[in-house]
């Protein structure tokens, strides 16, 4: 194969590939963010029932607010006010969910909807996210 | 070439800009940071953020016996199309020391998630096109009766042979206590011969250093680094099911995720049999990047 045909090749499958990428794109803004906490009340008894052992734990809001900036301020907002893609995580529905669901839905994320599984953090920085979300309160 | 062909600087030129208009969408861009596996041929269950690309370089040095060394490289463009969904393009090449340097081929992978919620096992099917030469040195995957003396063939041989290839895998993958373990059984299909379908495997397992985030931003943090090992090998093909003339590579990995969203990945691998190359050097340096498709679909008119 020569290097114009290559070349071909690689500008014939970006062609392809980003429009259908951009479709695949539009599907997280035409859906309704709020339909997302309506998976809360989904989280099974027992794993509602956790508790958080970090709760007490001094550096955990800090160390959360740190993995929020990280992971998740690009969809819910730098405050967890909500953006584009993320619903706002300071609202009674979140802020009233038990440690244990917000645990539970972190874990296995909402996939069908956008929001990916964040099992791929330790259970401890995911207890960590949990108390600096339930430090934020439903203030603006 | 006929006289409407297009000459071919004008396609370089075309390319060239392409490769411009991606480089400035990843200026205006935001970078994130990243949680990335320290694996290189091993998957876990993880796909890209949606609407994340991840720009990649990875590099392996091989001993060759009855050739010269070579080293191999490759760009990964890897994309985060939807939650279950991400899609990846690979542009291979190598230099053989002593012999030349060419490029040899791309790859289009597509990682499908398949169930919405974690599990004990989680399944992901892997799908990816190949069109590569037989110089690709990159050994991404081991499969069939790959073998060391496959790369002792000068450059200039081994390019004249192309294949179009399907590979799949079922890639699955745990994590518990930190710990992530997986396996990825593979078959790959040799498009245009009428080669039988080869199978391999890659397995792993990793664990961060440390499971606790530190309050503080840190580069050095414990948690930044992921340790783990892998192994992976070819089976054989249809006709000849097993570990005969096949090759197989133990390896120590290490990532490190630096909080300014760049990801560094060393290891250090071993052939465990005559069939293998003795030591395989590999290393890659990535950087991910959001917003990257909501930028894309403004671009072609999206909202």
């Amino acid at each position: 194969m020569t290097a114009n045909a290559w070349i071909r090749s690689i500008i014939g499958l970006a062609v392809v590939a980003l429009p259908s990428i951009s479709a695949a794109q539009n599907e997280h803004p035409a859906k309704p963010p709020d339909s997302l906490y309506a998976e809360l009340a989904k989280a099974p008894k027992k794993a509602a029932a956790r508790r958080n052992p970090l709760e007490t734990d001094a550096e955990a809001p800090v160390a959360g607010g740190k993995l929020y900036a990280q992971h998740c301020a690009e969809c819910h907002g730098e405050n967890a006010e909500g953006g584009k893609k993320g619903p706002s995580l300071r609202v009674p529905d979140v802020q009233q969910a038990t440690p244990g669901a917000l645990f539970w839905l972190l874990t296995n994320g909402v996939v069908r909807k956008g929001m990916p599984v964040w099992s791929k953090l330790p259970d401890a920085q995911r207890w960590q996210l949990v108390t600096y979300i339930k430090s934020l309160g439903t203030g603006s | 070439m006929t006289t409407s062909d297009p000459p071919p600087l004008g396609w370089i030129v075309l390319f060239l800009k392409f490769v411009s208009l991606v480089a400035l969408l990843l200026v205006v861009v935001i970078s994130a940071d990243a949680q990335e596996s320290p694996y290189f041929v091993t998957y876990d269950h993880y796909l890209e953020e949606p609407g994340s690309l991840e720009v990649e370089y990875f590099s392996t040095f091989g001993t060759q016996r009855g050739a010269s060394d070579f080293n191999a490289y490759w760009m990964e463009f890897e994309y985060g199309a939807t939650a279950w969904w991400t899609t990846e393009l690979y542009l291979d090449g190598q230099t053989t020391f002593g012999d030349s340097t060419l490029f040899t081929g791309f790859r289009w992978e597509n990682r499908l998630r398949l169930l919405k919620s974690e599990h004990i096992i989680n399944p992901v099917l892997y799908v990816e096109y190949e069109q590569i030469n037989e110089a690709d040195k990159i050994i991404k995957e081991v499969e069939g009766h790959d073998v060391e003396a496959d790369h002792a063939v000068p450059n200039a041989e081994l390019r004249q042979g192309h294949s179009h290839e399907l590979e799949l895998k079922l890639l699955l993958s745990s994590t518990h206590n930190g710990w992530n373990f997986a396996i990825n059984p593979l078959a790959v299909k040799n498009l245009t011969g009428g080669d039988p379908w080869e199978f391999g495997y890659a397995i792993g397992a990793s664990r961060p250093l440390a499971l606790k985030a530190s309050a503080n931003k840190c580069n050095f943090c414990r948690e930044n680094f992921i340790a783990g090992i892998e192994m992976y090998g070819g089976l054989g093909d249809r006709h000849s099911f097993g570990l005969n003339e096949t090759s197989h590579y133990f390896a120590p990995v290490i990532a490190w995720n630096l909080p300014s969203s760049w990801t560094l990945r060393l290891s250090p691998g071993f052939g465990l049999n005559d069939n293998s190359h003795q030591f395989l050097l590999r290393w890659g340096v990535s950087r991910e990047f959001s917003g990257f498709g909501a930028t894309m679909a403004r671009l072609f008119g999206g909202r």
